[in-house]
């Protein structure tokens, strides 16, 4: 009661779970060994399955208009999960980022519509946005306050602005040159001009969090802050900055989904913040922060928007999309932590067996699990 | 220090191994939906034959289902090949155009959609008429510039005007009204809405009636329900309400007749047979109007034919035969009128079935 | 009185102490909602009487109502530091299923309706608790999987079908109109909902032990405290008031169908917060998260009643939220200025 808590994300099992028991030695590996070993690549093998599949079996998706469609409907999400990433990997969350997309989406159809040149329109969209992720870091990094609450409450919140700029119109009459590019593809490949723009973003959070100190320091803060903030990160400034981040990117979302359906209205991109956060958990990122990656994030984006695709394109109904968005996600994590228990069960059951016949080698064993589980 | 890792790779292995095994269920249970939903649209790639796709505003409502059940029978009238019914869940602005996506893909010949918004479809229908695709939009229109015709349910003004006329009957030519609608970008509703504020404005007969509110329920039940509290509660002197949505004038219908203001407030609109008639029975609404649903899918289906066909154009003038209802002709901006709209009221409601 | 309140054991006393703290805590974090909500009828009623007549009064209730009970659940579950993104889903089945029954058995007697709905939450909440317990996997990612899912499956039943309230019995609905002492019936079922759940969380064992849990897992483990049945009652029970809402929700509204109860998860929440439940665990009141309940939706009718623009209330709630969490966060500050004093005292 008397001291707050610190972790960040409410679950009784967190710190009594088995999940946090590999971390000493999962902090040891490398950026590269974690991409290479972590559960986020079994989403890309999944993803690169799948797409085998249905490049063979779905009539009609091998072909670079598939590419196209696809791509065009991923790219909000695929953005946001970017930073949601990052952020997760702190031990926190943004649920606030879709109402985000809404209130720049907004703040560019009305902005527009009172007859302001389209270049100050789009920065000062993205300043929106920017300015939204700084007062969701000034409340979460710099008050420390819970970043589950703070950002249900900045949902309503800017989706109630999206509301006020713009209330009940949509504005549609963009210039048809942008809305035009923001459709158009890079020559026969299928593939959106804007993904150049996209693929950039995705670099960069990249190598900002799998390449720099400071993404290392990142996942240091998710396991634990304390350790954090004894090797020297700061942890309020790291923080603040990734929800500047967030608030950004957000508003390239919102901005990005305006263009493309050339409709400004307050209700965009509603409820996309929980499919980025579903898509961002199923490649392998741990809600308790401290482990996952870009590429198994983006995995998990574009494997939920390829199943979905594929069921248009066989025009079965989104009910399924649902259901199996929705399995898949608690499949992911339930899978793991059943199997740990049934090796831990036959763990402990093999050690009976052997103790009493215990060499010193085997005691070494026990004590050694025995401090893994974290019991 | 060695038996730990070894200890920790294992379970890594069996742990990745396992979650890829459920994967790999979901995905097998994914491909079966797939495959089933394949089977049924696999008459789209026949040479030469024509096929047919709906795309309503959404997916489970009524109203939707009465219209689609007259467009399916109108395109197996038609002598369509292959008729699909796609469609969002929600009726959001954007959620349309994937599904739009997914039909220019297939090389489905005639797109029959009702608009959430009229322009956020726009690019993704300029996509699919480039691919050979006609365009016809019913219900709700798309901005003209992407469609090749609009068949509308009745000349927008009449359903105005009756609606308008239901109302000052019942309130007695005098007072307070207002209107719930559904989302404020509904294209149909606004020009019903436009239509309502002139007459009021232009007729004499109308003088002594006032418009004080216009809310918006989203077409959704709850919001419609809370909406229509709302409005009663703000404007205490108000003696009607006309709700121009299904949706709308169901909730509103319900929340009067749970409330005091049962037999004291006026509601008329358009609405459902089969989902007012416990409310004109109860006295809550004593009229209101609509069309037939199922003929606005059924005229919709023939005029898809008909362009498919290449015997109209969509211009101006063109007529084609819709089926059992005759033949029709195409109006300005490509506007095809269904029908004239009908009164429904104690006397006559228990003789429809929709 | 209870065993609850003066527990034999040493955890007890550190329990005692810790709800001593609590309850000043109660004290000051449902005060500031109350007042709000009392300044917010005030002002209403001022420029608008209408706002408090009959029908007004009446219609605030209603409003209400189905949030309230949906709120004391999901007050139970952040309690034990859990949350259920489920309940919009499981109302909506519920909902949708109680619609069914009425066609599928006619006649059947309103108690048996109110029995089936209930259940069918309990199966879902326990699934739910099931999942976060035994898989130990958090309540955010199950409970956002179950969303789905249950929403899929709603969707996949109903399919077209809804059923509207002339299919059901008018006695049934009634339970909406009529009224006891200006009171509907559906309100004085979400009170009397209040009271049982205020009074098992707070005066018996399995209740405060879902404090402990939220408060410091580890320890109410340590204390011997059965962790997962208690949790998993939590979720469970939220659950069974999921599913009474869902009733309720077909009494009182005109249709059920497949998108019964969409996107209700985070306005629940937001109101339990608002009434000053921690989104941490271990501290706030079911009293409280029912009066948030009731302040947010009074919100939305004072806004409309005295016809402030609708667009700004959303942004309204956003700010009431916000400014729970930073209240909670003083009053935390202020109680462990007060324990550290009453220790210094103690040496």
């Amino acid at each position: 009661m008397s001291n707050p808590p610190t972790e960040l994300l409410p679950t009784a099992t967190n710190k009594s779970g088995t999940r946090s028991a590999g971390v000493p030695t999962a902090r040891g590996r490398t950026g590269i060994a974690r991409i290479l070993l972590g559960r986020d690549t079994v989403m890309i093998y999944a993803l690169i399955v799948f797409i085998i599949y249905a490049a063979l079996f779905i009539p009609r998706f091998y072909s670079p208009v598939s590419t196209g469609f696809l791509l065009l409907d991923v790219i909000p999400a695929l953005l946001i999960a970017l930073p949601m990433t990052l952020i997760i990997i702190t031990g926190e969350i943004d649920l606030s980022v879709a109402s985000i997309a809404g209130l720049t989406s907004a703040l560019l159809g009305v902005l527009w519509a009172a007859g302001l040149d389209i270049g100050l329109v789009l920065i000062i969209s993205l300043l929106a946005g920017m300015l939204a992720g700084a007062f969701n870091g000034l409340l979460v990094a710099v008050l420390g306050l819970p970043s589950l609450a703070v950002t249900i409450g900045t949902l309503a919140l800017f989706r109630g602005l999206a509301l006020v700029v713009i209330g009940d119109n949509a504005v549609a009459n963009f210039p048809p040159a942008l809305t035009s590019f923001f459709t158009s593809k890079l020559g026969g490949t299928g593939i959106p001009t804007v993904m150049i723009g996209v693929v950039l973003v995705a670099i960069i959070f990249g190598v900002v969090l799998h390449l720099t100190p400071f993404g290392r320091g990142l996942f240091a803060l998710g396991y634990s802050k304390e350790a954090a903030i004894f090797v020297g990160i700061k942890v309020v400034r790291s923080k603040f900055w990734l929800y500047v981040a967030s608030g950004s990117v957000s508003a390239l979302a919102g901005i990005y989904w305006t263009l493309r359906y050339s409709s400004a209205r307050s209700d965009n991109a509603s409820g996309l913040e929980l499919t980025v956060i579903a898509a961002v958990l199923l490649g392998g990122v741990s809600i308790f922060g401290g482990k996952g990656s870009i590429p198994g994030a983006i995995a998990g984006v574009l494997l939920i928007g390829t199943i979905n695709f594929t069921l248009r394109l066989g025009r079965t109904s989104d009910v399924v999309l649902i259901i199996v968005t929705g399995t898949l996600l608690i499949a992911s994590v339930v899978a793991p932590s059943i199997i740990d228990g049934i090796t831990k069960w036959l763990h402990t059951r093999r050690h009976r067996r052997t103790l009493p016949q215990a060499s010193a080698s085997g005691a070494t064993r026990a004590t050694a699990s025995g401090v893994q589980e974290g019991k | 220090m060695t038996m730990q890792f070894i200890r920790h790779t294992k379970t890594r292995r069996t742990r990745r191994f396992l979650t890829l095994a459920a994967v790999a269920v979901s995905v097998a249970l994914v491909a079966s939906g797939c495959a089933a939903g394949n089977d049924a649209g696999t008459g789209t790639a026949a040479e030469g034959d024509l096929s047919i796709t709906f795309i309503p505003k959404q997916l489970n409502n009524p109203y939707t289902d009465v219209v689609l059940g007259g467009g399916k029978d109108g395109a197996t009238a038609a002598g369509f090949a292959a008729t699909e019914v796609v469609g969002p869940l929600e009726a959001s602005a954007s959620s349309q155009v994937s599904f739009i996506n997914a039909e220019t893909q297939a090389g489905t010949s005639v797109i029959v959609i009702a608009a959430n918004d009229p322009d956020a479809v726009g690019p993704a229908l300029e996509e699919a008429r480039a691919a050979g695709a006609k365009i016809v939009a019913f219900d709700s229109d798309t901005n003209p510039d992407y469609r090749d015709v609009f068949i509308s349910q009745v000349v927008a003004k009449d359903v105005a005007l009756i609606q308008i006329e239901l109302l000052a009957e019942q309130i007695g030519g005098s007072g307070e009204i207002a209107i719930l609608s559904a989302t404020a970008n509904a294209t149909n509703q606004n020009e019903w809405i436009k239509f309502i504020e002139e007459e009021l404005a232009s007729n004499p007969e109308y003088a002594e009636i006032s418009l004080v509110a216009k809310v918006y329920g989203d077409d959704d039940d709850t919001k419609s329900f809370q909406e229509a509290q709302g409005l009663l509660q703000a404007y205490p002197n108000l003696k009607g309400i006309i709700s121009p949505t299904t949706v709308g004038i169901a909730a509103t219908a319900r929340y009067l007749s749970t409330s005091n203001y049962k037999g004291t407030v006026a509601l008329t609109g358009l609405g459902l047979p089969n989902e007012m008639r416990p409310f004109v029975k109860d006295g809550t609404v004593t009229a209101f109007a609509l069309w037939d649903p199922a003929q606005l899918g059924y005229v919709a289906a023939f005029a898809g034919k008909a362009l498919a066909d290449g015997t109209i154009t969509g211009a101006e003038g063109d007529t084609f035969e819709a089926g059992d209802l005759g033949e029709r002709k195409v109006g300005a901006d490509g506007i095809v009128i269904v029908g004239p709209p009908t009164t429904f009221n104690a006397d006559n409601i228990d003789d429809y079935d929709f | 009185m209870t065993i609850g309140t003066s527990p034999p054991n040493t955890a007890g006393t550190r329990m005692r102490r810790t709800s001593g703290g609590l309850a000043s805590v109660l004290r000051l974090r449902e005060l500031p909602v109350t007042l709000a909500l009392i300044a917010l009828v005030a002002l209403t009623y001022l420029a608008n009487p209408l706002f408090l007549g009959q029908q007004g009064m009446k219609d605030l209730l209603l409003n209400a109502t189905i949030v309230i009970i949906l709120a004391v659940g999901q007050a139970m579950v952040i309690i034990t530091r859990n949350v259920d993104l489920s309940v919009g889903s499981i109302l909506g089945i519920v909902a949708f299923s109680t619609g069914t029954l009425f066609v599928a058995v006619p006649g059947i007697p309103i108690v048996l309706i109110f029995l089936a709905g209930m259940a069918l939450g309990a199966l879902l909440g326990s699934v739910n608790g099931f999942l976060v317990t035994v898989a130990k996997v958090p309540s955010l990612v199950i409970t956002l999987g179950t969303l789905y899912i249950y929403r899929g499956l709603n969707n996949a039943w109903a399919g077209g079908t809804q059923y509207f309230a002339g299919d059901r019995p008018d006695s049934f609905g009634a339970l909406s109109v009529d009224t006891i002492a200006g009171f509907p019936l559906i309100t004085l079922i979400a009170i009397i909902v209040v009271i049982i759940v205020a009074i098992f969380m707070a005066s018996t064992r399995p209740g405060r032990d879902l404090y402990a849990i939220g408060s410091d897992p580890e320890a109410a483990k340590l204390f011997g405290i059965p962790v997962t049945r208690r949790v998993l009652l939590a979720f469970l029970s939220n659950g069974v008031l999921a599913g009474l809402a869902g009733v309720l929700y077909a009494s009182r509204f005109n249709s059920v169908g497949a998108t019964t109860g969409t996107g209700l998860e985070f306005d629940i929440i937001a109101a339990a917060v608002v009434g000053g439940v921690a989104i941490f665990g271990g501290s706030g009141t079911v009293v409280g998260a029912a009066i948030g309940a009731l302040l947010l939706t009074t919100i939305t009718s004072a806004l409309t009643a005295i016809r402030v623009d609708k667009f700004w209330q959303q942004a309204i709630v956003g700010l009431l939220i916000l400014a729970a969490i930073v209240i909670d966060r003083i009053a935390r500050i202020r109680t462990a200025k007060k324990l550290r004093h009453s220790e210094a005292r103690d040496v």
